[in-house]
């Protein structure tokens, strides 16, 4: 039987995606660009037995889904810039108490209210650093509305097995653009649940670092009974201040995420095993910089595209690769220069980094990437 | 056809002229099973204010999706052709409501006019299937998809009761179009 | 025989941290008596908590229990509580907590009438960070950060839930213990949101800077001016000036509950 398909925009493909990946709970509060993800789901999601619901403000949306998570349930937020904003309070709390969670940010300009309907992609630093305190972050990026859908999936996927919320950013642009989806079908994408104690109800720690760097969690109502604190815990889940375990606890949270790049990690590569120059984008800039190198080899000159889909863990190991190999390194980004620092940080030195960048609520177009790479050359 | 045929219809926010793209792009990549991408942009306002919704159409994976130089344009305002309808390419076309542009751009493109929100108020009889008559008219135009795709993509979008009027309009939009270029 | 408490404790998490005289311990113990007389399940029960001296609560009883971030109980457990109906779910926290930080959160749950039970302990001071005013501090009290007298005026929790749309509304104090594990028993037994204000004492932080000499003073205060609503109804308005009533206050049973709504909900989404 021929695959379902239909044309979508990246938004509906996000809700349906989620769905897909098992998600029964949302709750999220309106905001422009990203209010259509609540929208599908407030269908969709009664229709599989799951659970929408619309809370007072973007905090309390964010708790809700902890909440959620917290019995079991895989759990959505959707929101923009403003939203993640306030949401970073709990995103933090996600973090520590090591929750399992999905955030879509569908990525406006700013700050504050900046252009709720034009296109950015100023989030990205704050996808990592948004929220105090040390911990390690998950944001992916996808760059096309058949990809939100296996990216949402793979956010429930990696936030389930790492047991930590993970952001889905995507511009407005490819967030509202409407382009032909193919629905896979159900076992064609890999959907991971999380991980169930191995210990009975008695002997269950929520944090036992024993059972490897990513302990089991427990539902509520399963038949445990366990505590959960956003203060620094012992293994037990109770608070402590006692350093040893303060600093085992938080360096665990890190290295669960530093010491599985490899497995997090999704990039791809567009002609560069000869290329001169590298494009570095991500989002529908890639989409931009894809024409660009097309456009430029027709010119003769050897340009060739890297596209992060996982943005953070950064891909150090690779971008650091291609700036040996390449006389020069463009990152094209809607903002005034964020991912750059990170790419200039792995070039270490080993070739030109320059940026291309615009916040004018207009996508970055191939021209104006064109023309960088000339100049850079 | 070339590799990249870009499309832009332009014109007061709530004419339908988002739903007008969206018909377009499916017709392209549903129906007939090409590449396409919708995209749009408007402002704050539900209703009135200008609003534009582009449609790349290719045989190939599309990569950038917004347009870069525009092979065809419909404006159905004032506003909304003053503000949309630049970037057409040389030797492109330009689609304008004869009775609601006065000011058409210059440029080094084919204008073209029909009265769009007469047709539907007047021959169909209902002012809000005047995104499937400019749809119609555009199709006829530039033969972007065939006739046939075009209907029936009007057709999957319209609930039942609609569909004889919808058909109607989008007919006689394609073949005004087609007149102006015969 | 002595009520046996510690079968609702969690071994080794006692002593609490609350400064003697506090009564935060005497609402626990009239949390546990409640939960006892309604049967629950600890398993199938959460208790949620924000930040703050009565948002440590939950870390003492043996239960599922959720210590989230200031403000934020009620939002926490709007999402345990829709995603698993059938657990029973108790909130618990202070006035600053609930009413200040989390003051949309807390009117948002009344509004909506899901079925928790929110135990809020108005000591009319944020005791934790060392006795800055909240919403329910007394105008012309002193605080740390109202060296002069406060000059803002208070909010009636009590009020307040019964404005935003709860649907069992009761108040008592620190003072009567027997009528504390009463209303949460009426609160855990009412399908729809339920609030139990305990006016409560903070003798750190509160007493001290607003002339009471000990504790027994406060409890005292609570105990003087504490008016049944039954007796309230035979005083006059200048009888009545400083008292605050207690016992339960609203309680409706008509209004839809927010799970039971929302099942409603899936039935119509699954063509039911």
């Amino acid at each position: 039987m021929a695959k379902k398909v239909a044309l979508l925009q990246g938004n509906q493909a996000c809700a349906a995606g989620a769905v897909y990946a098992g998600c029964k709970f949302f709750g999220g509060y309106p905001i422009t660009p990203s209010t259509e993800v609540a929208e599908e789901l407030s269908i969709s999601l009664p229709k599989v037995g799951g659970k929408f619901i619309q809370m007072e403000d973007e905090i309390g949306a964010m708790a809700s889904v902890i909440g959620a998570s917290l019995t079991g349930m895989k759990s959505l937020t959707a929101t923009s810039g403003p939203g993640v904003s306030l949401k970073q309070e709990l995103i933090g709390y996600a973090c520590i108490a090591e929750v399992p969670c999905v955030i879509i940010n569908v990525m406006r300009g700013g700050p504050s209210t900046g252009m709720p309907t034009g296109p950015g992609q100023s989030d990205v630093m704050q996808a990592m650093w948004g929220t105090h305190g040390d911990h390690a972050a998950i944001a992916l990026v996808p760059s096309s509305v058949q990809e939100i859908f296996s990216e949402t999936v793979r956010a429930f996927n990696l936030a389930e097995k790492y047991r930590m919320p993970v952001q889905v950013l995507f511009d407005e642009i490819v967030g509202h653009m409407r382009e032909r989806i193919v629905f896979p079908e159900p076992g064609e994408l890999e959907v991971i649940d999380r991980e169930a104690p191995t210990d009975g109800p008695d002997t269950y720690k929520p944090y036992d670092s024993t059972k490897g760097q990513i302990p089991p969690l427990a539902s509520f109502g399963s038949g445990y009974k366990f505590h959960v604190t956003g203060l620094n815990k012992a293994d037990d889940g109770f608070p402590t201040t006692k350093a040893s375990l303060v600093d085992a606890e938080e360096r665990r949270q890190v290295d669960k995420v530093m010491d599985n790049v490899a497995d997090i990690e999704s990039n791809e590569e567009y002609l560069t095993e000869d290329a001169e120059v590298v494009i570095w984008a991500f989002g529908s800039t890639a989409r931009s910089a894809r024409y660009a190198v097309n456009e430029l080899r027709k010119e003769g000159i050897k340009a060739g595209l890297f596209r992060p889909i996982t943005l953070w863990p950064f891909p150090t190991k690779r971008t650091a690769e291609l700036a040996v190999q390449c006389k020069a390194i463009v990152v094209a980004e809607m903002n005034l220069g964020q991912m750059i620092h990170e790419v200039e940080r792995a070039a270490k030195g080993n070739c030109v980094v320059a940026g291309e960048f615009r916040v004018d609520g207009e996508p970055i177009n191939p021209a104006q990437i064109m023309k960088k790479v000339k100049e850079v050359l | 056809m070339a590799e990249r045929y870009e499309l832009r219809f332009s014109g007061a926010g709530g004419q339908g002229l988002i739903t007008a793209g969206i018909i377009l792009a499916e017709a392209a990549s549903i129906i007939e099973g090409r590449s396409a991408v919708q995209s749009q942009s408007y402002g704050p306002e539900a209703r009135g204010g200008a609003s534009k919704s582009e449609v790349i159409i290719s045989d190939q994976p599309i990569d950038y999706p917004k347009a870069t130089i525009v092979d065809a344009c419909l404006a159905m305002t004032q506003e909304a052709a003053d503000k949309y309808a630049n970037g057409i390419k040389e030797g492109g076309l330009l689609l304008l409501d004869a009775d609601f542009v006065q000011r058409a751009p210059q440029g080094n493109f084919k204008v073209y006019r029909l009265p769009i929100m007469r047709m539907a108020k007047e021959d169909i009889g209902r002012e809000i299937v005047a995104n499937v008559v400019a749809l119609g008219a555009m199709i006829g135009l530039t033969g972007v998809v065939t006739k046939e795709a075009g209907e029936q993509a009007v057709l999957r979008k319209v609930p039942e009761a609609f569909k004889e009027l919808n058909k109607k309009a989008y007919n006689m939009g394609y073949e005004k179009g087609k007149e102006l270029i015969n | 025989m002595a009520y046996d408490y510690e079968k609702s404790i969690r071994p080794g998490k006692l002593p609490h941290i609350w400064c003697p005289g506090c009564g935060h311990g005497i609402v626990m113990k009239g949390l546990i008596r409640a939960m006892d007389t309604c049967g629950l399940d600890r398993k199938n029960t959460a208790i949620v908590s924000g930040i703050g001296c009565a948002s440590r609560l939950p870390g003492y009883l043996d239960a599922c229990t959720l210590h989230t971030a200031h403000g934020r109980a009620a939002a926490f457990a709007t999402g345990v509580k829709m995603a698993k109906p059938e657990m029973t779910v108790i909130c618990c926290g202070g006035d600053g907590d609930g009413t200040a930080i989390g003051g949309n959160h807390f009117i948002h749950a009344c509004r909506r009438n899901i079925d928790m039970t929110y135990v809020l302990m108005n000591n009319f001071i944020y005791g934790m960070t060392g006795g800055q005013f909240s919403p329910c501090t007394p105008t012309g009290a002193k605080a740390s950060t109202t060296p002069y007298g406060n000059p803002d005026p208070i909010f009636d929790i009590s009020k307040l839930a019964i404005g935003a749309g709860a649907t069992f509304v009761a108040r008592t104090t620190a003072a009567h213990p027997r009528e504390i594990d009463k209303l949460i028993v009426q609160g855990i037994q009412h399908k729809g949101m339920s609030i139990i204000e305990v006016l409560d004492d903070c003798p750190t932080t509160y007493g001290r800077r607003n002339k009471f000499r000990s504790v027994v003073d406060m409890m005292k205060h609570l105990k003087a001016n504490a008016v049944p609503i039954k007796a309230a109804a035979k005083m006059t308005a200048e009888q009545l000036q400083g008292k605050f009533l207690t016992g339960v206050l609203f309680h409706d049973t008509e209004k839809p509950e927010y799970c039971a709504q929302y099942a409603e909900v899936i039935k119509k989404a699954q063509g039911a």
